[in-house]
């Protein structure tokens, strides 16, 4: 399951929470800027193992009915999965 | 109220008794090692009904208490010296998070050299943890200080964390005749903690969270005004204990003689009671000298300053700390305040009493001596020559 993205992001000082606490189950901001490469999966080569999504250090691996999926808003592109797969379904591509 | 022969560090302990903790985490280090010895007996006797945790190290104190606060409990940690800079990762967590923990530092000397000796080297370095300061001057005003804290980081417009500050041994270990408040009366003066800045399985909330460049800014302006709030509240807090207990502090400044002086020195802890027997002795002679005590450092007490100075034609600064390559912090503080109110008086920093290296009378009487001078100055108690190069 991927992260809920809050609806309202606050932009301004009067939408700031008085500490450092928001509600909980919901995150604020996307988090992926950094990333030069990302995970591309073959679905042709896949067969479901969950392996990347035991080793992603970021969770952001996710089962999507039978298929996996990757969330992109928070995949910093370290390339574990690629590397952890044994039937080379993820391959990393380069950021444009 | 009971009259009891404490020492800094047991008075400060009794004052933490009275205000009830519900965690207590700490590593003992010297010179602070009696008040959480205190607190374990207190806890150990059933005196105290808290949960006393003991660590390994001085970042899990801090951690640990930041844990507990994030609960909603009231949560209370002392360090010293190497022990407070081990925790320094902590110090700006605990006070970005908006956790009101209540923290005593035994002011000591930092190596290397090796030093266990008082100096404030160790709490001034942290001035910009975002932590509230307090400098105490004797026994009393520690036990006092301790109960107080925690009325000021908790209340609601403030949220900040505390560090009161004792100067290691000349206060931690003296001896002095001290009142402690009866339990009831500290309960009418301290309301429990309460916040919604807590873990809460009816309302779960998403804590420690990360900002981006977006944001960030606008959690540090509401961390710098929570600070600032303290300014309002330590007066209420003053206030409301004086009404209980009869002893009325004068807020983030103690001025003595200050109203005619010529000449004025200004500076913090337990220093201020010599200080205040050479003005009298000076006075007695026809000077007219004063001392300004700094009871806080954070919030700064810009305009209490400004105000007491003001007609003055000379001020010093007398500190135990040097921030290297350039000058005591406090005279920077203090010179930042004097140029903010468009004061354009002579001041001057004296450094002294570091690793513990006694501050004689004498000392004192050849400062107001220099303070005739008018001159801007920067040196050295002890050595002798004058330190701003330029």
């Amino acid at each position: 399951m991927k992260p809920y993205l809050r609806d309202f992001v606050p932009t301004s000082y009067d939408d700031i929470p008085k500490a450092t606490a928001y509600e909980a189950g919901y995150l604020v901001t996307k988090n992926a800027g950094w990333r030069n490469a990302r995970p591309v999966l073959d679905e042709t080569k896949c067969i479901g193992c969950l392996n990347c999504y035991l080793y992603c250090p970021d969770g952001v691996i996710f089962r999507e009915d039978s298929k996996i999926g990757i969330d992109y808003d928070f995949c910093k592109g370290c390339g574990i999965c690629s590397k952890i797969c044994k039937l080379k379904a993820i391959k990393m591509e380069a950021e444009k | 109220m009971a009259k009891k022969f404490l020492s800094g560090n047991e008075a400060f302990a009794y004052g933490v008794r009275l205000a009830r903790p519900q965690v207590i985490s700490a590593y003992p280090i010297t010179p602070q090692t009696i008040v959480v010895e205190k607190l374990s007996e207190f806890v150990e006797d059933g005196s105290l009904n808290a949960e006393f945790i003991h660590v390994e190290s001085e970042h899990s104190a801090l951690s640990c208490a930041m844990g507990a606060s994030s609960v909603g409990a009231r949560a209370f940690t002392a360090t010293s010296s190497q022990g407070l800079l081990y925790m320094a990762e902590c110090l700006p967590y605990a006070a970005g998070g908006r956790f009101p923990i209540v923290m005593m530092n035994a002011n000591r000397s930092t190596a290397l050299p090796w030093n266990i000796y008082g100096d404030q080297r160790d709490s001034i370095s942290q001035l910009d943890s975002g932590w509230i300061q307090a400098y105490a001057c004797n026994a009393q005003e520690a036990l006092d200080l301790a109960l107080m804290s925690f009325y000021i980081a908790e209340h609601k417009d403030v949220s900040t964390p505390f560090m009161a500050n004792l100067d290691g041994f000349v206060l931690t270990h003296t001896y002095e005749v001290v009142d402690v408040p009866t339990a009831e009366q500290a309960d009418a003066f301290l309301p429990k903690y309460q916040t919604d800045n807590k873990m809460d399985l009816q309302k779960p909330r998403n804590l420690a969270f990360s900002a981006g460049p977006d944001t960030n800014t606008y959690f540090k302006y509401r961390e710098h005004l929570g600070i600032l709030n303290a300014y309002k509240i330590i007066d209420e807090a003053e206030e409301r204990f004086a009404k209980i207990f009869g002893r009325r502090y004068t807020g983030l400044t103690e001025s003595y003689r200050t109203e005619d002086a010529d000449y004025i020195l200004i500076t913090l802890g337990s220093l201020s009671g010599l200080v205040r027997e050479v003005v009298d002795e000076l006075r007695k002679e026809g000077s007219r000298v004063g001392l300004l005590r700094l009871r806080y450092l954070r919030p700064f007490p810009n305009e209490e300053i400004a105000a007491t100075v003001k007609n003055a034609k000379a001020v010093a600064v007398l500190e135990k700390d040097i921030s290297f390559g350039n000058e005591g912090t406090v005279y920077t503080n203090v010179n930042s305040a004097l140029q903010k109110a468009k004061l354009r008086i002579p001041s001057s920093d004296y450094i002294g009493g570091l690793g513990g290296r006694n501050i004689s009378k004498e000392e004192i009487k050849i400062i107001f001596d220099e303070l005739e001078q008018q001159q801007s100055t920067v040196k050295f108690l002890g050595i002798g020559g004058e330190t701003n190069g330029n």
